[in-house]
């Protein structure tokens, strides 16, 4: 029961790994995508439409990233090179996101005549596989090495960043644009490159996110109405929750994931709580954490200083 | 060593500052954007292989095609222009308010109790009751934020987005806990309300959207004319400014934002009591995040969000056609706005900034 409980938590949270990964790799370059909602939605589409028209999962997982990272390219061009506003950029790319999986999906409803479904080979190659050897471990084979190929990748990728931020000089670039612009430029930092090609690596990142959303949540088949429904905005606030570092964010999702979760194993017998709150509790979390360290004035676990200010050379 | 040392090293090309423009000129570029958006939306339109002329032209008659149609569109202007005018204040002072979303579900909750449970009180005194309690939900949805900004510096732009959905799951537990309606079987529901509790028609659409006229036209005067608006003015240019001239700044943070708040609360009630009648969560519906980009594209200036409202609001309803006319999804609306939002915000980058180019240097 626990360990189904667990394995369902890291399922649900696996597509929040994705765009809260994502998000961090921008927000530490010192941008503020809220956008990430409609990049999930844009790699939701293109996955399944690979996937739907290849079958091969490498090639819908790679056409997802792209998109993602074409989503951002719109992003970066308007708030780094034309300097406009973060928060107004990323709501409109939102709702272009959400449009444009709504859009292209109902059209390939059409075209199909019917709900387009992905083909059973395919769906094999998503399932929940134990791994060989360490699948067999008893418990830990179950909980750990069982699941679908996504999840292992969404670790991965949050694991190399989290190597990436720390132990490389490109990442100590990546953070010190972020803090401060004009400071990382004075060092000779390529403050555009490095915020170009974050911010775009970000939003591939989250668009994987979406590819999740749709391939395996879907269960091979496209969901027109409402494929992200919000994820990408919890992978916002996980952002606060995992105090921007992805090595927390993989913590931070199972527990958003166990949270969203938990109305279907909680033994009614003995908790009596409305689901309501259980969905509602990490967002209190998060908002608590965020007065918490606003309270404490420190230094560490918080959004990067330059988060939401377009960096204007001749002005500073 | 030769004349390498002298020349300094100049970038092709750079970006300066341009001086502030005047009111003609900012409109005429800022018609321009529109123009080159549409246009934009047009390549869209005619990459999917339709024509754009055709495509518009029917949004445009779509949104107005019948009384029903008329009024389904002045339907979804209302709660944008109101959201979109409670904002204001709050990014005029730089208070980046991304929880219009979560005031308005506040507003939404805070009249629905009385509609629900006082619905026997005389008609208008009802409404007037629930008027005000929705204004007193959104106003302290948009204080709290302040609070904690104005004393801990909490980041205010994560703090509303965090408070959107501890409303929205609000709304969640209502309908499935104390305000089921029992009478409904199946899906848990909040019941419609009473007769009493609804906004009265006027000219065949409800209240809300002369509301939203007065609203618009106080919400100008006091920017333009009022000593707040002024302080607001201030705030937003910079803080310092403000502390030096005497100003106190967390009281005008606080007094903006629960000013924001309640109106975005106003929205709520006037979408729970005018246009659904009982209260779900699709009461704000992403109402409260379009109405940030309405209020930004609008400059901040109320009568031009009047304006942009309404090219948001035909946008919308006028797309509704195109799954009948030419079995195009409905969602090209979203896709259309995106373009153009997208257009409109570069564009805007030539109002403010210019371009300098490398001048060829004469040898000497």
């Amino acid at each position: 029961m626990i360990i189904n409980f667990l394995f369902a938590a890291i399922k649900a949270g696996c597509p929040l790994l994705f765009g809260t990964t994502g998000e961090i790799m921008t927000e530490k370059s010192g941008n503020l995508n809220l956008g990430v909602e409609g990049m999930m939605f844009m790699g939701a589409f293109v996955s399944f439409y690979t996937a739907y028209k290849t079958d091969s999962l490498a090639l819908a997982l790679l056409a997802a990233f792209g998109t993602g990272v074409l989503a951002a390219m719109i992003y970066a061009l308007l708030t780094v090179s034309l300097m406009a506003n973060q928060n107004v950029t990323g709501l409109a790319l939102s709702i272009f996101g959400a449009g444009y999986a709504k859009f292209f999906g109902e059209s390939m409803i059409s075209k199909a005549g019917g709900s387009p479904k992905l083909s059973e080979s395919f769906i094999k190659s998503i399932s929940e596989q134990p791994l060989p050897l360490l699948g067999d471990i008893p418990v830990l084979g179950k909980l750990l090495f069982s699941h679908n190929p996504l999840v292992y990748i969404s670790i991965i990728i949050a694991v190399i960043c989290t190597i990436y931020m720390s132990r490389t000089r490109a990442g100590l670039n990546m953070r010190a644009v972020g803090e401060s612009a004009a400071a990382a430029d004075a060092a000779g930092i390529n403050v555009y490159a490095v915020k170009y090609i974050h911010i775009c690596l970000g939003g591939g990142i989250c668009a994987l996110g979406g590819a999740y959303l749709s391939l395996i949540n879907g269960g091979g088949i496209w969901n027109n109405s409402n494929v992200v429904n919000g994820q990408g905005w919890i992978a916002v606030a996980l952002v606060i929750f995992a105090a921007w570092n992805p090595a927390k964010a993989i913590f931070g999702s199972l527990v958003f994931g166990a949270f969203s979760v938990l109305q279907f194993y909680v033994p009614r017998n003995i908790i009596e709580l409305p689901n309501a709150f259980y969905v509602m509790l990490p967002f209190l979390i998060t908002t608590l954490i965020l007065i918490i360290t606003s309270m404490k004035k420190t230094k560490k676990g918080v959004q990067p200083a330059g988060c939401g200010i377009n960096y204007f050379r001749e002005e500073r | 060593m030769k004349d390498n040392a002298h020349s300094i090293k100049e970038p092709l090309m750079r970006v300066v500052k341009k001086a502030e423009l005047g009111y003609t000129k900012t409109a005429l570029l800022s018609l321009l954007g529109l123009a080159i958006a549409i246009a934009a939306g047009g390549a869209f339109i005619l990459i999917i292989g339709h024509n754009p002329t055709d495509i518009y032209w029917s949004i445009l008659q779509g949104a107005w095609r019948s009384k029903l149609a008329a009024s389904g569109t002045i339907k979804i202007a209302i709660p944008l222009l109101i959201a979109s005018l409670g904002i204001t204040p709050a990014f005029k002072m730089k208070f980046w308010n991304i929880g219009a979303e979560g005031q308005i579900i506040m507003g939404g909750i805070f009249a629905t109790y009385f509609a629900l449970f006082w619905a026997h009180l005389p008609h208008y005194l009802l409404l007037l009751v629930m008027f005000l309690a929705g204004m007193l939900g959104g106003g302290l949805w948009g204080l709290l934020p302040a609070y904690f900004k104005t004393k801990f510096g909490t980041n205010e732009t994560l703090f509303t987005l965090m408070l959107n959905y501890i409303a929205l799951y609000m709304i969640k537990y209502l309908t499935e806990g104390p305000w089921r309606d029992p009478s409904s079987s199946g899906f848990p529901k909040i019941a419609s309300f009473d007769k009493n509790a609804r906004l009265d028609l006027i000219f065949g659409v409800h209240a809300g959207w002369l509301i939203a006229l007065i609203l618009t036209l106080v919400m100008f005067i006091y920017l333009k004319y009022s000593k707040q608006g002024y302080e607001i003015s201030v705030v937003g240019e910079s803080v310092n400014t403000a502390r030096y001239a005497g100003m106190n700044v967390k009281k005008i943070v606080m007094r903006t934002m629960f000013i924001s708040g309640a109106i975005c609360g106003m929205a709520g009630m006037i979408q729970v009591s005018g246009a659904a009648h009982t209260l779900g969560d699709g009461v704000a519906g992403g109402v409260g995040f379009t109405a940030i980009i309405v209020a930004w594209l609008a400059r901040l200036n109320p009568l031009i969000i009047l304006i942009v409202t309404m090219f948001f609001a035909i946008l919308e309803k006028g797309s509704s056609v195109m799954q009948s006319s030419y079995g195009l999804s409905q969602s090209v609306s979203s896709i259309l706005q995106g373009i153009i939002l997208f257009t409109i915000l570069g564009m805007d980058f030539f109002t403010r900034y210019r371009i300098v180019f490398r001048k060829v240097r004469k040898k000497l």
